[in-house]
């Protein structure tokens, strides 16, 4: 078995255990810190498969951003452990019939001829990886690049417009209007002749 | 020196264990100095400070104080960990780890001199924005596990400033690759060969100052040091952690404090480059000092540690909707306007810009 092997076992074996942690654990917390086990070890998976710029992305992207949004509104909420366990028996049947589901969709998918290619050489080191992917993004596909930042920044003024709400009577501080006044507008300094000795 | 211990080891052992020997020297070899940078950080900010407001700073434990920090760490190794009820014993231990770990990862891409670096990574600038961008996870679940709404309050402030800050920060590093047209630390810092002008500092000066800005907020320093507050939130995210646990983060925060100095020396002011260039190589014996080498990466990083210090002794701190007004108002439209100038500028091939 070589380093690199070795390596790939570790990382897959992490991933998987701490992907069925995420199901299997109760307190929800420790089910969004297993999530971020798992994307930290198949970000190192990828990154075995030469594909060092998806890698660091998927750290940067879901476990550096995501994933703390996500633990800011779980650490918010208040969490009953006991409730979240009821009603485990009821759902069970339904539970197991969407399980059974994916999972034959999942082997059914996996078995068709799009999976039975062979295994690519690795590429040349030639060209990095970042270059080549910034190369065939901005060149041969420009337009849908394009369109989905166009979507993205749709859906963030759509969430900025949602939440956003003006509330009147309220006695609010304007940061940039603190910040420009002078010292003419608050203090007059004002010239006077001294008092006259008595 | 590396490569005979190598070929000797390759003698007695597999080749896997001698990899991972050799590269297990390398990092001791990185983290003891920098563990002791860091003991000697804490001695300097006392110093320092000290000097400025007029006072001695720390001055009885050993000859004019160098011994301060010695005893420090060892007041705190012997201190009594305690761990509050009710809380969460595995998270409340793991988020100190976690916050150091990417403080001390991340030197595995810095390049000391030419040649000198442990990984030569292709994507060495995002690595260190993917690696630095976990550090708020050791924080929020700091606050988490201890199971005090002091410490909760403390983690959610920081969590927001970090994740915004790192936008602008991600932005100047964009401005930088851009100019070096790479995204190799090496290779960044040989495109400012050739003396103190060809340095980013100077066509990138805006993202420079943005780039430092987001630096101290990111590592929760004064005037950005809302993570603590004495009369709101007492000592904020780790309030409930005492001796080595705590220890931790202290360290974690100085050691993220020298790698944003180092990075800045790196990215803008041609890390190990002399300022001279190759013009003063040939003088006898001092041309050693005056050329290429790792002291002039250290002198570089040591002034932008000494301004992490000064802003400390100078500014005072900012209100909290004054620290995100900076960041998402100010920083990144400016980041924004640089790049697109940058752009506009490279893509006309003006090359004395550079």
């Amino acid at each position: 078995m070589t380093f690199e092997l070795f390596i790939f076992y570790l990382f897959s074996a992490v991933t998987l255990f701490s992907a069925v942690a995420v199901v299997t654990v109760r307190n929800p917390i420790y089910s969004a810190l297993f999530l971020i086990l798992a994307f930290f070890s198949s970000a190192a998976i990828w990154i075995l498969l030469e594909a060092e710029f998806l890698g660091v992305v998927l750290v940067l992207v879901y476990v550096g951003a995501v994933m703390v949004l996500f633990l800011f509104v779980i650490m918010m909420l208040d969490i009953q452990i006991d409730t979240l366990k009821e009603g485990f028996i009821r759902y069970l049947p339904v539970g197991i019939l969407v399980a059974v589901a994916v999972a034959t969709e999942m082997i059914l998918v996996m078995r068709s001829d799009a999976f039975k290619v062979d295994i690519p050489d690795a590429a040349p080191l030639s060209v990095n990886n970042t270059e080549a992917l910034g190369e065939v993004l901005y060149t041969e596909y420009v337009f849908p690049f394009e369109v989905a930042s166009v979507i993205l920044v749709v859906a963030i003024i759509a969430a900025i417009v949602l939440t956003l709400r003006r509330r009147t009577g309220v006695k609010k501080q304007d940061p940039s209007k603190q910040v420009r006044t002078r010292s003419e507008d608050r203090v007059r300094l004002v010239k006077m002749k001294a008092e006259k000795r008595l | 020196m590396m490569e005979s211990l190598a070929t000797f080891l390759n003698g007695y052992l597999p080749e896997g264990v001698t990899t991972l020997i050799v590269i297990m020297i390398k990092i001791v070899a990185i983290l003891l100095p920098l563990i002791l940078a860091v003991a000697y950080t804490t001695f300097a900010e006392r110093k320092i400070i000290g000097y400025m407001q007029v006072r001695m700073g720390p001055n009885r434990v050993g000859p004019k104080g160098w011994l301060q920090p010695i005893a420090d760490t060892l007041k705190l190794m012997f201190k009594e960990i305690i761990s509050p009820t009710k809380a969460s014993t595995i998270v409340f231990f793991v988020a100190p780890m976690l916050a150091l770990a990417p403080a001390l990862a991340a030197w595995v891409v810095i390049p000391f001199w030419d040649g000198g670096v442990l990984a030569d990574v292709n994507a060495g600038l995002l690595l260190i924005l993917a690696i630095t961008s976990l550090d708020v996870f050791g924080i929020i679940l700091a606050g988490w596990a201890s199971n005090s709404k002091y410490a909760i309050l403390s983690s959610l402030r920081v969590g927001a400033q970090m994740v915004s800050y790192e936008i602008a920060m991600g932005f100047a590093l964009v401005g930088v690759l851009m100019a070096a047209g790479s995204l190799n630390l090496s290779d960044i810092v040989r495109a400012q060969d050739g003396g103190i002008q060809n340095w980013f500092a100077w066509p990138l000066f805006g993202l420079l100052l943005v780039y430092f800005i987001s630096g101290v907020a990111e590592t929760n320093r004064a005037p950005f040091d809302v993570a603590e507050g004495e009369s709101e939130i007492v000592a904020g995210f780790h309030v409930e952690y005492s001796g080595m646990a705590f220890a931790l983060f202290f360290l974690a925060e100085y050691a993220s404090m020298i790698l944003i100095s180092t990075l800045t020396a790196l990215l803008f002011l041609g890390g190990w480059l002399s300022p001279f260039g190759d013009l003063l190589n040939d003088v006898p014996v001092l041309g050693f000092i005056l050329g290429d080498g790792f002291h002039w990466l250290f002198i570089k990083s040591f002034f932008f540690l000494f301004c992490y210090l000064w802003f400390r002794a100078t500014f005072p701190r900012y209100r909290y909707d004054q620290i995100m007004r900076l960041g998402w108002k100010i920083l990144i439209p400016v980041t924004l306007v640089w790049i697109f100038g940058e752009g506009v500028a490279i893509a006309l091939g003006w090359k004395p810009w550079l």
